[in-house]
């Protein structure tokens, strides 16, 4: 019995196959775990460390550096604003103090009803829409309070979840097949094309 | 008045609203380059690459052609594309995967031909969920056209290309930190010598790496030549080249513009590009190049868009983010969130940037919110020179990558052009802005 569902778990053993060592799949899983878990759960842990050959602590090591995994629960939808330079100039850290009044959490932290978290990012790269504001990173484009009012009624009802997948930013990436190129092949191609050149300096003296 | 009549290289599909097809992408020339390509000898299309001097367009600018041919001969090699677009006001590459992904992946395929390489990975930034569905789409139709995986159009050549999704980390943009990532590992900067991946890169194999935009111009400079791509820009800066205009301007945006023959002026002010700053208020200073670059002054605005003539006035066009202040933006307020920004993403492995960085961030917070004092500005630039000694342009280094030398970019600029600034939040004890 696997910690992942079986579809996720599926997923899972396709992505390490795409690499040449398994440990190259840690971050592509780490996702698929928050993808299931809402957060980088434990026991999603334990198995991302069997599925790449690593330790738990390994994994876990790996997962606290990057901004985008959370090692605790969050809310259903993470919010982020951005205050970065861009944003900054256009009004962010209003549009951030206004969120956060909005939906009644502080900065970095999650509503009672696990709904919502809110967070300060930073540069999400859509400076010509700033302030930036994502939502389970899908860019909403909402610049101003209004907007933002307005954005957070639609996904409280539920209205916005066609565009907003809940987490994993990796929900609607799917690989049409693994790698079509056998190593054999590849090696076999190399030597042809090494041999193929070598003609040809020869040939031009 | 800015030079518009150059051809749209990595730009001519984004009037579609479908430009991320394959049926849009075949209906307007699509995959013809790689056909012709596949028709040459491999170092041919490098030639042409290089004859094209097209620099790199994430950030250091270096040949894309001169870092091909450091790829050293090798039973196994890589291609990695470095799409983890994180520099501040940056989002060119951005719009490139989402609304032309075909185009990148026409690039990819291309430059592993000419390199000879067989795998290829897309290092997208994890925040582009959109980009990985749309690059991951451009894949799969192009693996169904044929344009990917065994025997090329039929051409002999074999190719397969992973998509592979970053987590939120700016270090990664430094292309020995994106492998380290790329492995499943902490994104920690690799200690230099050996300096380029292309002697000992991903799995200590040499690989290329190539930023985005750089990958999506390959399709043009095959079909057209290199010499037509040369004959564009002026000196080493050929081509086109996007610009992410941000901050306090009329219309923010992504802009491909000739290099060279426009000036960050035409940038601004144009119609066709920024229009201007809103309320036709003064610049008061813009950043020409990403928040690691030092800042302009408005007496700088007539410089022309070249990679060698910004160098040579002290900045760099970098990442091609160009973010305008005017007389209502706070100087200090712009630099201390810079700051915060280097702080939070320093990687933590070298003193200089891990300590600096926060010590910085602090004072500079004072002096914004209340509490700052005059020897301040002292124990800035002291801090500023621990971390890149003597200031300098470009900057010493004193750190394993050059995230640390980048932190006292904009503190120090900003302490040069806006002195009196500083003294007055010192005076008012917080911002005089508020």
């Amino acid at each position: 019995m696997t910690h992942l569902r079986v579809d996720l778990r599926q997923r899972a053993e396709e992505l390490v196959a795409l690499y040449p060592r398994p440990r190259s799949a840690m971050l592509p899983l780490l996702h698929l775990v928050q993808e299931q878990d809402g957060y980088v759960s434990p026991e999603g842990i334990d198995e991302v460390a069997e599925l790449t050959g690593t330790t738990p602590a390994d994994v876990r090591g790996t997962a606290s550096f990057y901004d985008m995994f959370h090692l605790e629960p969050v809310g259903r939808y993470v919010v982020g604003v951005c205050t970065n330079i861009a944003c900054l100039l256009a009004g962010g850290e209003e549009l951030l103090a206004h969120a956060s009044e909005r939906l009644g959490c502080a900065v970095g932290s999650t509503t009672d009803d696990g709904l919502f978290t809110l967070e300060e990012t930073e540069c999400l790269a859509d400076c010509g829409h700033a302030p930036c504001v994502t939502v389970n990173h899908r860019y909403v484009r909402t610049t101003t309070p209004e907007a933002f009012d307005a954005m957070v009624d639609e996904v409280r009802q539920g209205r916005r979840d066609h565009e907003i997948p809940d987490h994993g930013t990796l929900v609607r990436v799917r690989r049409n097949g693994g790698l079509r190129v056998p190593d054999e092949v590849i090696a076999a191609e190399r030597a042809a094309a090494k041999a193929a050149r070598a003609r040809r300096l020869e040939e031009a003296g | 008045m800015a030079v518009l009549d150059a051809p749209r290289i990595v730009t001519s599909r984004l009037a579609y609203e479908d430009s991320h097809t394959l049926a849009r992408y075949l209906a307007t020339g699509g995959y013809e380059a790689l056909r012709k390509a596949l028709s040459m000898h491999p170092e041919q299309v490098a030639a042409e690459v290089d004859q094209a001097s097209l620099l790199g367009r994430g950030g250091a600018g270096f040949p894309a052609g001169r870092k091909w041919s450091m790829l050293r001969p090798s039973e196994v090699a890589y291609l990695v594309v470095n799409g983890d677009e994180s520099e501040p006001a940056t989002f060119k590459d951005h719009l490139l995967v989402e609304r032309d992904p075909h185009q990148l992946v026409e690039g990819v395929i291309i430059a592993a031909y000419a390199l000879q390489v067989n795998r290829a990975f897309i290092y997208l930034r994890g925040e582009f969920a959109l980009g990985l569905e749309r690059v991951q789409g451009a894949l799969n139709e192009a693996y169904d056209h044929g344009a990917l995986g065994r025997d090329v159009f039929g051409s002999g050549f074999s190719l397969d290309v992973v998509v592979h999704p970053g987590a939120g980390a700016y270090i990664c943009g430094e292309e020995t930190a994106l492998l380290e990532g790329l492995e499943g590992k902490r994104g920690f900067p690799r200690i230099k010598p050996p300096f380029f991946p292309a002697a000992q890169g991903l799995y200590g194999e040499p690989t290329v790496v190539n930023n985005v935009e750089t990958m999506s111009n390959l399709p043009w400079i095959v079909l057209n030549g290199g010499a037509a791509f040369a004959a564009l820009g002026a000196g080493r800066s050929t081509g086109t080249r996007l610009f992410a205009l941000a901050g306090r301007v009329n219309r923010p945006g992504v802009y491909e513009v000739e290099m060279v023959k426009n000036t960050f002026r035409d940038l601004i002010y144009d119609p066709a590009f920024g229009a201007g700053v809103p309320g036709g208020r003064p610049v008061k200073a813009f950043i020409p190049g990403g928040v690691s670059a030092p800042w302009f002054g408005p007496d700088q605005l007539d410089l022309p868009l070249g990679q060698d003539e910004v160098g040579a006035q002290g900045s760099m066009l970098g990442s091609g983010s160009v973010v305008v202040l005017d007389d209502t933006s706070c100087a200090v307020r712009a630099a201390w969130r810079i700051t915060k920004f280097f702080s939070r993403e320093s990687c933590g492995q070298c003193t200089p940037c891990r300590e600096g960085s926060g010590w910085i961030e602090r004072a500079m917070y004072r002096l914004e919110h209340g509490g700052g004092r005059v020897e301040d500005l002292d124990l800035l630039l002291d801090l500023c020179d621990n971390i890149a000694p003597g200031l300098t342009w470009p900057p010493q280094q004193t750190t394993i990558c050059v995230l640390g030398p980048s932190i006292p970019s904009s503190v120090h600029a900003a302490i040069e052009m806006f002195k009196d600034e500083f003294l007055a939040h010192v005076e008012s004890q917080g911002c005089p802005f508020d």
